[in-house]
């Protein structure tokens, strides 16, 4: 273990900073470790937030990580409420807004993602709310009653999975979405279309191509008013539009920023001494030889645990090939790789029988896959995409080739 | 409140108590068992639960759903009594079940 390493304080509580403390304590890291976190409660799951904990089937208890005793038994110093408000790289301290600065000798940044704010008129009414933390999901929840009225905004993951749980409250859905089409940023067209007929069919008023203009309301939003003129009566509005890294904290202390906090493979930014990692940072994407910012647990708890092996001088976990789910009604939906450049895509089975894959090639290699209700498809395509496995599109095609039969062919 | 006991690969034995209702990959995440990752934290979407079921047991653990058979049949190291743990939910009549964490997953 490096000289003068005993102190490792990590800001932000959330699955990424939660997963480099636990994986420092379970490589044997003696020194001390103090979790910041801006929330009220120890390190949760955000996943269920848009899915069962929206629809009331979980209580707040099953999401958290690991019980509060956990972080006593592991002498992880969780300090909730806490916002730095700088961090002070030449004197390695980082402040608070009360009470003495922290001193450091390593230090993490884990401070996530905020949503995207929308700036138009009525966008500050009582009810137009964000889903991000579980105390946005306790200010939505009590509008969720059967009847109630939702308009969301964005046709992206967290839109369509609120909308589909929602839906099942009993509550009435409108969806609108900018695009021409669902899921723009993070998939195609066979994908977005199964999930607009999906969400169709089970009542939600899904409006492409919409422009909203502002919302109405005496104090607490009624209405959506939209280019066209139409005007959407609604009880509660849910923006979901995207997010924006939290990287404020350390561009003003000095490190390098892209389109996130930029870490190298081994999770350190541009200072030795200061490491990152989840939803804010710009990481090297080793599958496709270029960076990016990800959004998913996959990319939290990886890089959570490169983070800890590279303080601790460790060899580091292979990467895998992006992966992430989603929920909605009765469709697991589970992607692996980023299609970002395919040339081709190619579907296998009928997505009438609610049972089928989308894989994505360039140049003839595999770069991603979209797999509904299809856990084979998703696994196999997990590695080949880590590969960029060169498969013919006829073979992959062919339901009468087991998924197990493909992966021995690509993969050896 | 049943008890469970979690066998890592290298045979060392840990036995807590479970919540009914709750999964077993939870009660083993909360207990803070190595080897149960649970990634996905039980969606049934990434196959780092994966278990082996004590035989006894086997009946009263149930059946795995055609989604949770179809990841198994892809994890690594599977055998006739693999389980993935985020799909067994706890009951009384669970008590004194034993599962061994495949030496993939250390």
């Amino acid at each position: 273990m490096a000289q003068g390493m005993d102190r490792v304080v990590v800001i932000g509580a959330g699955q990424a900073g939660a997963q480099t403390a636990y994986s420092l304590r379970q490589s044997g890291f003696e020194g001390a470790v103090t979790l910041l976190g801006d929330e009220p409660y120890p390190p949760y799951q955000r996943p269920p937030l848009s899915k069962g904990y929206l629809k009331g089937e979980l209580d707040a208890d099953r999401l958290f990580l690991k019980p509060a005793s956990f972080y006593s038994d592991n002498r992880i110093d969780l300090v909730t409420n806490a916002t730095p408000v700088r961090v002070d790289l030449a004197a390695r301290r980082v402040e608070l807004p009360l009470g003495p600065a922290l001193e450091w000798d390593r230090l993490v940044i884990a401070t996530g993602a905020r949503p995207r704010a929308l700036s138009i008129p009525g966008a500050g009414l009582e009810g137009v709310l964000a889903l991000r933390t579980l105390a946005d999901v306790d200010r939505l929840r009590p509008y969720l009653k059967k009847g109630a009225r939702l308009a969301v905004i964005g046709g992206g993951y967290i839109g369509l999975e609120a909308a589909a749980a929602a839906s099942r409250l009993g509550v009435s859905v409108t969806l609108l979405e900018a695009a021409p089409q669902l899921l723009g940023r993070v998939t195609g067209p066979e994908i977005a279309g199964f999930f607009l007929r999906t969400h169709r069919a089970a009542g939600v008023d899904i409006r492409l191509n919409a422009v909203i203009e502002g919302f109405e309301g005496g104090g607490r939003v009624s209405a959506v008013r939209l280019a066209d003129g139409v005007r959407l009566e609604c009880d509660v509005v849910l923006v979901g539009i995207g997010v924006i890294p939290n990287v404020e904290l350390a561009q003003q202390a000095g490190l390098a920023c892209g389109a996130g906090l930029i870490v190298d493979r081994a999770g350190r930014t541009s200072h030795p001494d200061v490491f990152a990692a989840g939803d804010l940072v710009q990481r090297p994407l080793v599958h496709y030889g270029r960076v990016g910012r990800l959004e998913s647990v996959h990319n939290a708890i990886e890089g959570g645990k490169i983070v800890a092996a590279s303080i601790l001088g460790l060899s580091p976990p292979i990467e895998e090939a992006p992966w992430f789910w989603s929920d909605q009604f009765d469709v697991k939906l589970q992607t692996a790789g980023l299609w970002t450049g395919a040339d081709q895509r190619v579907v296998r089975g009928d997505p009438e029988s609610g049972r089928f894959a989308v894989f994505y090639l360039k140049e003839g290699r595999i770069l991603a896959v979209d797999a509904v209700n299809a856990g084979p498809e998703f696994l196999v395509g997990k590695r080949l995409a880590a590969l960029s496995a060169r498969l013919a599109p006829s073979e992959l095609a062919d339901v009468n080739l087991s998924m197990k039969d493909i992966g021995a062919r690509a993969l050896g | 409140m049943p008890k469970i006991t979690f066998i890592d690969a290298a045979g060392t034995q840990r036995t807590v108590e479970a919540k009914n209702g709750m999964t077993v990959m939870e009660t083993a995440v909360k207990n803070n068992i190595p080897g149960i990752d649970a990634d996905c934290g039980g969606a049934c979407a990434c196959a780092t639960c994966h278990v082996y079921v004590n035989s006894e047991y086997l009946d009263r653990v149930g059946k795995p759903s055609a989604m949770e058979q179809s990841m198994l049949d892809f994890a690594e190291n599977v055998k006739e009594n693999s389980r993935l743990s985020c799909q067994i939910k706890v009951a009384d009549d669970l008590e004194g079940l034993s599962v061994t964490t495949p030496e993939s997953q250390h």
